[in-house]
């Protein structure tokens, strides 16, 4: 077949339009198969009673067998990330502020670099982190702990790196304002400069809390993972990610199952979270902006 | 210091006589020694990690890098095996997500209908914020039945010539690994494609335009080009993610300690033997040895992370997008 | 003829990086009186005045030599947090706090800086948007976001923040140019009130304002001082032949 050529210009024109977008359909088949495939294969598991407080199941052969549920990593897993944000959100916070407001000390740069890096070392390698250091005090090498540290030491690169960015968003006319009636720098920067960058501040903290929900390779030698409710912060904790892994890998259909329920409750948690948390920062971010 | 009632505006009184300055001194020495702090990480993480390999420093020295043999039995460790799942299951990552991510970039930035360009984002992004564990489990589950049964037995019986599909087709291997690796790292390369994309300013595409080139003529002249940085930035970030990605690669990689011979060899990348090896480690040699995987890994991806931020910083001035 | 001096500068120099924006300027204001300095863009006015209340310092890489006297004491031996509450300044665009209502723009230099009664609080907050001619526009809402306001509205809460920190010297820095015309025509007036109270030191590119509202002229020209007079002097008997050249519209 021949084109003159403006027709075949168009042609081409027209292909690449639908080539990119078989491109975006095959970027985000991948979402749709795990969302349908969680809720085929999870859904009758997650909406039986008691599933999301109930222990999980020992293996079980016989065909016709409890599958019961997973209370204890659902509270494992809001210990260890809660424990993780109370370390990750004020250092990253501060960090931050410093590389951000301080920045005319060469030091601000290369803690702003150095948390860029940190971002993009492998969870893996958090974990053998945390593991190397506690592995000398046994007492305490799988433990909520350490479970804690480790998911912390993902999520304090995040918060300082995207804690940074909303400071860098507050106008310098803001910092002059404050500055220049006589109030102090550490009040202006944590009362009003902070303040101002709040909205971005809580999305990193919102994306680091996510992303330390989801993360099992931190935990495979730290919080261990257990069949039991928390008891204590020096013992080994349950963690969704971890039964997920665990029971994916059984050969007994009953934990699979629970796997699958696990599974279809935590994309849930994430997908609500995510949109909803963009819902609230965005009237928060417009309320603050006085709907002008 | 000041009265109750309100002073006349021409009070010679200052607010406050004294303003104390050790607040601020205070404030910068804490949040200075929490910025060192981070910094400490990074340099803990490297010290710890070497003091756990010490022993299998001693043991093997720089053999241990060219090592080809992981044989807990006679206590025999190399890093080599681990290195080529890495790579190679990160290459076909790479293969498969540049173009796909690319192309979706393109259709969002200039092809999409305006009111699409949200929704396809956000799916995007919320297809970044699904859990490792999760891809595993749907690729172990989901794609993995479908590779060995129409997949890999197609592949062998059309490409098998090549000698890239020898041995026997099992769906878990380096080429399902770097399958989900793929669309693991879709939403970084396409997120930071398509943010250099839309910081392409208006007035080069309007140079394209206005000389009469079509949608398509002016993305590929006017608009990839001054992107181009950017977009390769987004593909190293997208490649480091590949390297240390664990889970997923763990549970479909097959977890064979040996230098895959085909892509349809089971493999065991660095992130998925220190998953699968470090608590049920043979003694404390094999321990040492793994957390010396765990250093190699780590300088790998430092150093292919440290390269896209470099490139991405260089692009956008103000440090790059975060991309996780 | 005078009158007393409320702020002088002593050979003052203030550099970016390595390069002077001013140069040795020894400049005295006279109290409850409007100053204002006038000169084409580039000649450093802005830069004199941000060194007055040691704001020039607060940027990246800068540096300033000479002295500032304030009642004879110089701000630069003196800790520039106190200095910035005895000197107060507003700046070329309005830049209210986005995230706070009106009530708490006004009252944020009191509400920072130590503890106040409530009541005392209530009445400070009062009498500066009075000060500023905004309280009969916003006494009805002063608890809504401060950004509901018009440009004008804004750069006078700005002056009834500043004038609530209870300063000696006012510092504008060409508070004018981001508004309309009506909008300045307020502005000038309220700095015609504030005189009684204050010292005011304003800069500004339109040489009609200056006239219009300043007492004393200072005309700058590529960061030096070129003359310094009465206002009437200086635009009808200029000494200098840079200066008759700048009035008359000759250059810049």
């Amino acid at each position: 077949m021949r084109f003159d050529r403006p027709a075949r210009r168009k042609f081409l024109s027209h292909s690449i339009a639908v080539l990119t977008g078989l491109c975006v359909v095959a970027a985000l088949y991948p979402l749709v198969s795990i969302i349908y495939s969680a809720a085929i294969r999870g859904g009758g598991v997650l909406f039986q009673v008691r599933f999301l407080t109930a222990v999980p199941p020992n293996a079980c052969s016989v065909v016709q067998c409890a599958t019961v549920g997973i209370g204890p990593d659902i509270e494992g897993t809001v210990i260890l990330v809660g424990l993780a944000s109370l370390i990750a959100v004020p250092v990253g916070v501060l960090a931050a502020i410093f590389a951000s407001e301080y920045r005319s000390r060469g030091l601000g740069r290369a803690i702003s670099f150095t948390a860029d890096v940190l971002t993009g070392v492998p969870s893996i390698i958090m974990g053998a982190f945390i593991f190397g250091y506690f592995v000398y005090y046994p007492s305490i090498t799988y433990s909520a702990i350490t479970g804690g540290l480790a998911l912390s030491a993902i999520m304090i690169p995040i918060v300082t790196r995207t804690t940074e960015e909303a400071l860098r968003t507050v106008p310098n006319s803001i910092r002059e304002a404050a500055l220049a009636l006589g109030i102090s720098k550490w009040k202006a920067t944590l009362r009003i400069v902070l303040v101002a960058a709040l909205p971005g501040v809580a999305t990193g903290v919102l994306l680091a809390v996510m992303r330390a929900s989801g993360e099992a390779a931190p935990l495979l030698f730290t919080a261990l993972g257990s069949n039991l409710y928390f008891h204590g912060f020096n013992q080994p904790v349950a963690a969704l990610p971890l039964l997920i892994y665990d029971f994916a890998l059984s050969p007994y259909s009953n934990q699979q199952k629970v796997a699958w329920g696990a599974t279809l409750f935590l994309l849930a948690a994430i997908l609500i979270v995510n949109v909803a948390s963009r819902y609230m920062i965005h009237r928060l971010g417009r309320q603050m902006a006085g709907g002008a | 210091m000041e009265s109750t009632t309100p002073s006349p505006p021409t009070s010679t009184a200052p607010i406050a006589k004294k303003v104390p300055r050790w607040p601020d001194r205070v404030f910068v020495g804490i949040i200075a020694a929490i910025g060192v702090g981070i910094l400490g990480l990074a340099l803990g993480i490297v010290a710890v990690l070497a003091n756990g390999a010490q022993q299998s420093f001693h043991r093997f020295g720089w053999g241990f890098l060219y090592g080809t043999t992981w044989d807990p039995d006679h206590q025999i460790f190399g890093v080599v095996p681990f290195v080529a799942g890495t790579l190679i299951t990160s290459g076909i990552a790479l293969l498969i997500a540049f173009p796909v991510a690319l192309g979706a970039a393109i259709f969002v930035t200039t092809q999409a209908p305006r009111f699409l360009r949200g929704p396809v984002g956000t799916a995007v992004e919320l297809l970044a914020a699904i859990p490792s564990v999760i891809y595993g489990l749907w690729g172990l589950y989901v794609i993995h039945p479908y590779m060995e049964t129409v997949v890999e037995p197609a592949l062998k019986t059309n490409l098998g010539w090549t000698g890239l599909f020898n041995g026997p087709a099992y769906g878990l291997d380096v080429l399902t690994a770097g399958l989900i690796l793929s669309v693991m790292i879709i939403p970084t390369i396409c997120a930071v494609s398509r943010d250099t994309l839309l910081a392409v300013p208006d007035a080069q595409k309007e140079a394209a335009l206005s000389l009469g080139a079509t949608n398509w003529e002016t993305t590929r002249t006017a608009m990839i080009p001054y992107a181009r940085s950017g977009i390769l930035g987004g593909t190293i970030l997208g490649l480091g993610r590949a390297l240390g990605e664990t889970m997923a690669v763990t549970m479909v990689v097959g977890n064979v300690d040996k230098v895959p011979t085909s892509l349809l060899s089971p493999g065991q990348t660095i992130s998925s033997l220190i998953a699968n090896e470090l608590l049920s480690s043979s003694g404390p040699l094999q321990t040492a040895a793994i957390l010396e995987c765990g250093l190699v890994l780590l300088a790998i991806s430092l150093a292919v992370n440290v390269a896209a931020r470099l490139l991405v910083w260089r692009v956008t001035k103000t440090g790059g997008p975060i991309t996780l | 003829m005078m009158g007393a001096v409320k702020l002088k500068s002593e050979q003052l120099t203030a550099y970016y990086g390595e390069k002077p924006a001013i140069r040795d300027i020894s400049l005295e204001f006279p109290d409850r009186r409007v100053t204002a300095i006038i000169g084409p863009s580039g000649c450093g006015k802005s830069t004199f005045i941000r060194c007055l209340n040691r704001m020039h310092e607060t940027a990246p890489r800068t540096r300033v030599e000479g002295k500032v006297l304030l009642d004879g004491e110089d701000i630069y031996s003196e800790d520039p947090v106190r200095v910035r509450r005895r000197i107060g300044m507003v700046f070329q665009k309005p830049n209210p706090f986005a995230t706070m209502s009106i009530y708490n723009n006004v009252s944020a230099a009191l509400r920072f800086n130590g503890r106040h009664p409530r009541d005392y609080v209530d009445a400070a907050v009062v009498r500066s948007l009075q000060q500023a001619a905004l309280w009969d526009e916003v006494k009805d809402r002063v608890d809504t976001p401060a950004t509901s306001l018009s440009g004008g509205q804004q750069q006078r809460l700005c002056i009834a923040r500043a004038l609530a920190a209870n300063p000696e010297v006012l510092l504008m820095d060409e508070p004018c140019s981001a508004l309309d015309p009506l909008a300045t025509t307020k502005i000038e007036e309220l700095i015609g009130q504030l005189k009684k109270d204050y010292t005011v030191v304003i800069v500004t590119h339109n040489l009609q304002q200056a006239a219009r509202v300043a007492d004393y002229t200072a005309f700058f020209y590529l960061g030096g001082l070129i003359e310094f007079a009465p206002t009437e002097d200086l635009f009808e008997r200029p000494r200098e032949r840079l200066t008759e050249q700048y009035i008359t519209g000759r250059f810049g």
